[in-house]
């Protein structure tokens, strides 16, 4: 029984391996990356576009209204980065249906890369939105004993957001697995359709903890 | 009992007992939290689609306690690092 794509070796030369989660990743990488650039290519302002167009405005308005609700001012400024998040993790959820592919996200190595740029990305912009000297002050909020609490907080929430994602996507390859060797026939295809779901409630978890984490780092003391 | 079969009888027994307690109380809690989401669906129909998102959403952090617990059983069963350790052992001997 494998525990995670990067048992899944295709290619080992040395100290270089070419395992399922890094092909996989780029796969998924390349998938969004070509096809995004091959609906922008021609872009119309008509009312006549093209249907793909409208796809990708729904997706990126829907993305953009969500980061919004959540509080933080100027969805364009995060979209790149937040956008991306759902985007990559949304897309590896889904291309589960497709017979022989294992999500990258079932592998601690890709969970844990993308919640330490989260990790890296709040303060980052909370140093650009509030000055570096305001940013360090919010730790020590509301007194300074919440210091270290603080501190810790940082830390256990990029561990969980690395954590949860691994679990939930590596959960549920695992349990078609065992499945597929107890009851052959139905159970196997309901639980593909319960991944699917949880994958995208995944997806829509981690982005929307980033954003809240970014708008907490970003928002603007108005008690002071 | 020598030390190989203890650590084979513990890491089963506890990854038994680890995802069957650690599943118990969010089951609880997630069975409260949409016994609450109908019941206040029932009372305002009209506030349906914020009701359903935040429970989706609240249901899927209170399962990842769950989850937890079911990748620490999982690594007990499939990738121990005391029974690699043991066989490691037993293989240099």
């Amino acid at each position: 029984m494998r525990l995670s794509p990067d048992e899944v070796i295709f290619w080992q030369h040395g100290f270089v391996k070419l395992n399922a989660t890094i092909v996989f990743t780029w796969v998924v990488m390349l998938v969004l990356a070509v096809g995004s650039k091959l609906i922008t290519r021609n872009l119309s302002i008509g009312l006549k576009r093209a249907r793909w167009q409208n796809v990708l405005e729904i997706i990126v308005i829907a993305i953009e209204k969500q980061i919004e609700e959540v509080g933080l001012g100027h969805p364009d400024k995060y979209l790149g980065f937040l956008g991306t998040l759902v985007l990559f993790l949304a897309m590896a959820a889904l291309c589960t249906i497709i017979p022989g592919y294992q999500p990258p996200t079932g592998s601690l190595s890709t969970t844990a890369a993308l919640a330490l740029c989260v990790f890296v990305a709040v303060p980052l912009f909370g140093i650009e939105e509030r000055g570096l000297g305001n940013y360090l002050k919010s730790y020590a909020q509301p007194t300074f004993i919440m210091l270290p609490f603080n501190i810790i907080s940082e830390l256990t929430r990029t561990l969980a957001l690395a954590v949860r994602l691994f679990g939930n996507m590596m959960s549920g390859a695992m349990i078609i697995a065992i499945l597929l060797s107890i009851t052959p026939f139905v159970f196997p295809i309901i639980m593909t359709a319960l991944g699917l779901l949880t994958g995208m409630v995944q997806a829509y978890i981690f982005f929307i903890l980033a954003t809240v984490y970014i708008a907490a780092a970003t928002r603007v003391l108005t008690a002071e | 009992m020598d030390s190989m079969t203890i650590i084979a009888v513990a890491s089963i027994v506890a990854a038994g007992i680890t995802t069957g307690f650690g599943t118990m109380a969010p089951a609880l809690g997630e069975g409260k939290a949409v016994a609450t989401a109908l019941t206040s669906l029932a009372q305002q129909p009209d506030a349906s689609a914020t009701i359903t998102r935040t429970l989706f959403v609240g249901l899927a952090m209170i399962e990842s306690t769950a989850i937890y617990c079911f990748v620490i059983s999982m690594i007990l069963i499939f990738a121990n690092p005391f029974w690699n350790h043991v066989i490691a052992q037993a293989a240099g001997k």
